[in-house]
C-alpha cells in the first residue's frame, strides 16, 4: 500500500479518476445529463495525453456501446458511461455486450426515465436491464464509485461478464466529497492487464464471432458436438453466479493492496441484534443509517441491510442476515410497474419458504428526485410497524412522500 | 490499368458451399472482395442475408476474420474494431470493413453510417445492395426502386430509391465507389484501391437476388449486367472528389448505348404489372440521373 492523494470530488469525478487508473484504451460515449461530466472528463485527459486511449465521440449510446462491444472483442479494455434514455435507447447492446461474454464497464448515472421529461434521480433506468446479464453494483457514495469502477474491471475480466457501476444521479454524480485516489502502483497491483478474450481476431486463426446458433448442439465440421443457443445461455448464467464468489473475493484483494473493502455482495449498520431491517441500494442505504439511529433512540431495534450487488442477486446472504428477524422493509427507488418494487419482489422470493422468515414490507420513494429524508424513512418504518402489530401480512407498496391532493 | 478476371488471385476466402440461395450474387462479390484485401482484414456484419452465408455456429464458410453485430449497429462496429486495433497496436494488421445490407445501411444504419463518415474513421464501408429487406422476407427498403413489389409494397413501391453513395458523397469522405458484384474485377479494383486508402472508405455493390428478384438463378450475372446497361446501376468512384465513370459503364457513355429499362423490368417477377406511365417515369428519372453522371465524368477529365 502506497500513499495516494485525497481529493474533494464528484461522483462523476471519481468515476473518471477510476477509469484512468484502469488504463481503459477505448472510450465511447453520449452526453446525457446526469452523467455527461465523466465523458467530458475523460476526453479532456485523453486530448492532453494524460489518458492514453482512443475517445470516439459517437452520434448515439446504441453506438457508443457498440465501439465498446467491438473495441472489447479485439482485446482493448474499454469504458461508457449512460443514464436514463441514454440506457433505454441502448437496451440492445446492452443485450449484446453480456451474451457476447465481454468485460465492458459502464457506469450508471441513475435517472428517472420519461415521459414525462426528468432528469433527476432515481433507479428505474437500470433496474429496467437487471436481467440483461450484467453484473450490477450499487454504490452509496464517491469514494465507493471510484473504488467500485476499479473493482468492476478485474471482477469482468476474470468471469467475461460486462458490470454496470450504478451511482445516484445530481445525489452523489454532481456532489461533492473528499474521496481517497489510489497510487498509481497500488492500482496496477490490484488490476492486472486484461487476459486475453474468449474469442480471438486474427487474421492467421480466423473466427466467426457470433454468427446464429441454433437451439440444440451442433456437429462442426469433423463431428465433434458444440453448444446450442441454451448451452451458451446456460455458462453465461454459471459466470453470472460465480460473481456471488468473485464480487467479494476481489473486494477483499482491493482491501488487501489500497487498504479499504465495502462489504462484497451487501453491507450492513447496527444489524446484529436489528428486529426491523431496512434495505435499500445506493445512496438510500447511506440515508437508512441515519433513520435507523432515530428509530433506536424511540426504542426500535432497527437496523439496515444494504444491496451492493444487485446481479446476480445475493439471495442467500441475504437470507443468512434476514431469517429470523421480525420484519424487513424495502426501499426501491424503481417499481415494476404492475406489481411493487424489484428488490422487494426479489428478496421476497429469496426468503420464500423460509420456516422463521420475516414479514417484507416494500414502498417506493424518491421517484423522478423527489426528496426522501431519514424522517421519511422513520414514519415508513413506524407504518410498517403498525402493520405487523395489526397481523397485516399483505399491503400494497407504501408510496414515501406522495402527495397526490396536492 | 483494370485488373483481368485471369489475374485476380487465386486463393479463396469464402469457402464452397454456403447457405445463400443458389444463384445469390453476394458470394460472388464476396469473393472478390476478400481477394483484394488479401485475407487481411476483419469484417463485421449485422442480420441479414450475408449473416446467413456466413453459416451457423459451429460451421463457418468465410475463411476470415468476422464480427457479427446487432442489425443498426454496423458502422459503429468498425470504428469500434478500428479504435479497438489501433489502442492494441495491431491497426496494420488488417484492414477492418463493414459490410453490410441495403436496409442495414440506408435505412436502420444510417445514423451511425454518418457518424463515423463524419469522423473519418478507418474502415472501408461496403453495401450490398439486394434493394430491400431480404432476410425478413423481402420487405421494402429505402433503396427498393420505384415499382419493385415487395410484401409491404403489394402494388409495388412507389417511390425512387434512395442514392446512398450521394449521401455518403456529402459526408466529404476520401473514396466513394459504386460497383456491381456481377463484375467482380471492377469490385476488386475498386476494393483494393479503397484498402490504399485512410478514413472513411463507401463502396456501394449492387447485388442480383434471385428470390427477392423473381428470376431464374441461372441468370443472376446476365440481370445484373443489364441492370448496368440500363443506367439503373451506374459502374464509377469519386476519390478526393473527382468523379470517374469505371468499366461497363464508362464504355456505354463512350458508346451512348444504354438499353431501355422496359427491357430489364421485363425480366424479373417484382415487376410483374408495373403500370407503363410507371416504367416511363422509371426510365425519366434515369435519364436525369445518366445525364448527371455523364457530365461529372467529362468533368473530371
Ligand atoms: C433492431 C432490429 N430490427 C429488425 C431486425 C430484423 N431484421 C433482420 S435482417 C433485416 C433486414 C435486412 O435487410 P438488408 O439490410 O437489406 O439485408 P438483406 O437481408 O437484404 O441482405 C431485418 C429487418 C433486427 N434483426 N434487428
Ligand atoms: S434472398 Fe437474395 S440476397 Fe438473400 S441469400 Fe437469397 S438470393 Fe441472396
Ligand atoms: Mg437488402
Amino acid at each position: 500500500m502506497s500513499t495516494g492523494t485525497t481529493e474533494v470530488m464528484t461522483g462523476n469525478e471519481a468515476a473518471a479518476a477510476a477509469v484512468k487508473l484502469a488504463r481503459v484504451q477505448v472510450v465511447a460515449a453520449y452526453p446525457i445529463t446526469p452523467q455527461s461530466p465523466v465523458v467530458e472528463q475523460l476526453s479532456a485527459w485523453v486530448e492532453s495525453g494524460e489518458l492514453p486511449a482512443e475517445f470516439v465521440t459517437v452520434e448515439s449510446e446504441h453506438s457508443a456501446l457498440t465501439v465498446c462491444i467491438t473495441a472489447s472483442t479485439v482485446g482493448a479494455r474499454v469504458f461508457t458511461a449512460t443514464s436514463a434514455n441514454g440506457l433505454a435507447y441502448m437496451t440492445e447492446q446492452v443485450w449484446w455486450a453480456a451474451g457476447a461474454r465481454l468485460p465492458i464497464v459502464m457506469c450508471i448515472a441513475n435517472r428517472a426515465m420519461a415521459a414525462p421529461w426528468n432528469v433527476l434521480n432515481d433507479q428505474q433506468d437500470s433496474m429496467s436491464v437487471r436481467d440483461a446479464g450484467w453484473v450490477q453494483l450499487y454504490c452509496r457514495d464517491n469514494q465507493e464509485i471510484l473504488d467500485t469502477t476499479l473493482q468492476a474491471y478485474r471482477i469482468a475480466e476474470r468471469l467475461n461478464v460486462p458490470v454496470m457501476v450504478c451511482y445516484d444521479g445530481f445525489l452523489l454524480s454532481h456532489t461533492v466529497m473528499p474521496v481517497s485516489v489510489p497510487s498509481v502502483g497500488d492500482a496496477d497491483a490490484f488490476l492486472p492487464k486484461r487476459p486475453e478474450p474468449l474469442q480471438i481476431v486474427d487474421v492467421n486463426d480466423p473466427r466467426n464471432i457470433g454468427p446464429v446458433v441454433i437451439a440444440d448442439p451442433r456437429a462442426d465440421a469433423s463431428g465433434q458436438s458444440c453448444h446450442g443457443y441454451m448451452e451458451i445461455r446456460a455458462l453465461h448464467q454459471q459466470a453470472l453466479l460465480a460473481a456471488l464468489e468473485v464480487v467479494p473475493e476481489v473486494d477483499a484483494e482491493y482491501a488487501a493492496v489500497v487498504g479499504r473493502g465495502w462489504g462484497g455482495l451487501t453491507w450492513e449498520y447496527l444489524l446484529e441484534d436489528a428486529e426491523l431491517v431496512l434495505v435499500a441500494a445506493g445512496s438510500l442505504g447511506t440515508q437508512a443509517t441515519v433513520a435507523v439511529e432515530t428509530l433506536r433512540a424511540q426504542g426500535v431495534q432497527a437496523g439496515v441491510l444494504g444491496i451492493r450487488c444487485y446481479r446476480p442477486f445475493p439471495a442467500a446472504a441475504l437470507r443468512e442476515r434476514l431469517v429470523g428477524r421480525k420484519g424487513v422493509l424495502v426501499f426501491d427507488k424503481a417499481l415494476s410497474y404492475g406489481y411493487e418494487g424489484p428488490i422487494c419482489a426479489d428478496l421476497r422470493a429469496a426468503l420464500s419458504g423460509e420456516p422463521d422468515a420475516p414479514t417484507v414490507w416494500g414502498a417506493v420513494c424518491g421517484l423522478g428526485g423527489r426528496d426522501v429524508s431519514p424522517d421519511h424513512l422513520v414514519d415508513a418504518a413506524r407504518r410498517a410497524l403498525a402493520d405487523g402489530h395489526a397481523g397485516t401480512r399483505h399491503r400494497p407498496t407504501d408510496w414515501i412522500n406522495l402527495r397526490l391532493d396536492g | 490499368m483494370p485488373t483481368k478476371i485471369l489475374d485476380l488471385p487465386v486463393t479463396e476466402r469464402v469457402l464452397s458451399g454456403n447457405r445463400a440461395c443458389a444463384g445469390c450474387g453476394i458470394g460472388i462479390g464476396l469473393r472478390a472482395i476478400t481477394k483484394a484485401l488479401d485475407g487481411r482484414m476483419v469484417m463485421t456484419v449485422p442480420a441479414s442475408c450475408l449473416t446467413v452465408l456466413g453459416g451457423m455456429y459451429p460451421i463457418s464458410s468465410v475463411d476470415v476474420p468476422w464480427v457479427n453485430v446487432a442489425f443498426p449497429s454496423t458502422a459503429a462496429a468498425a470504428s469500434g474494431l478500428a479504435a479497438g486495433l489501433r489502442a492494441m497496436g495491431k491497426a496494420d494488421e488488417m484492414t477492418v470493413l463493414a459490410m453490410a445490407g441495403d436496409g442495414g445501411t440506408g435505412d436502420i444504419g444510417i445514423q451511425a453510417l454518418s457518424g463515423a463518415a463524419e469522423r473519418n474513421d478507418d474502415f472501408i464501408y461496403l453495401c450490398y445492395d439486394n434493394e430491400a429487406y431480404m432476410n425478413t422476407g423481402t420487405q421494402r427498403s429505402g433503396l427498393t426502386p420505384a415499382g419493385a413489389r415487395t410484401t409491404t409494397t403489394w402494388s409495388g413501391k412507389r417511390e425512387n430509391p434512395k442514392d446512398m453513395p450521394r449521401i455518403m458523397e456529402a459526408h466529404g469522405i476520401p473514396y466513394v465507389a459504386s460497383t456491381s458484384a456481377v463484375y467482380p474485377t471492377d469490385v476488386y479494383d475498386k476494393v483494393a484501391k479503397a484498402r490504399t486508402i485512410h478514413g472513411l472508405r463507401y463502396v456501394h455493390m449492387n447485388v442480383p437476388c434471385p428470390s427477392g428478384w423473381g428470376f431464374d438463378p441461372k441468370d443472376t450475372v446476365r440481370l445484373g449486367k443489364m441492370a448496368v446497361d440500363a443506367g439503373l446501376v451506374v459502374l464509377y468512384e469519386v476519390e478526393d472528389g473527382v468523379f470517374r465513370l469505371t468499366g461497363r459503364s464508362a464504355a456505354l457513355a463512350k458508346s451512348g448505348k444504354r438499353t431501355p429499362v422496359a427491357d430489364y423490368i421485363a425480366t424479373q417477377g417484382r415487376f410483374r404489372g408495373m403500370p407503363d406511365g410507371s416504367v416511363d417515369e422509371v426510365q425519366a428519372w434515369v435519364d436525369a440521373r445518366w445525364d448527371g453522371y455523364v457530365r461529372r465524368d467529362t468533368a473530371g477529365r
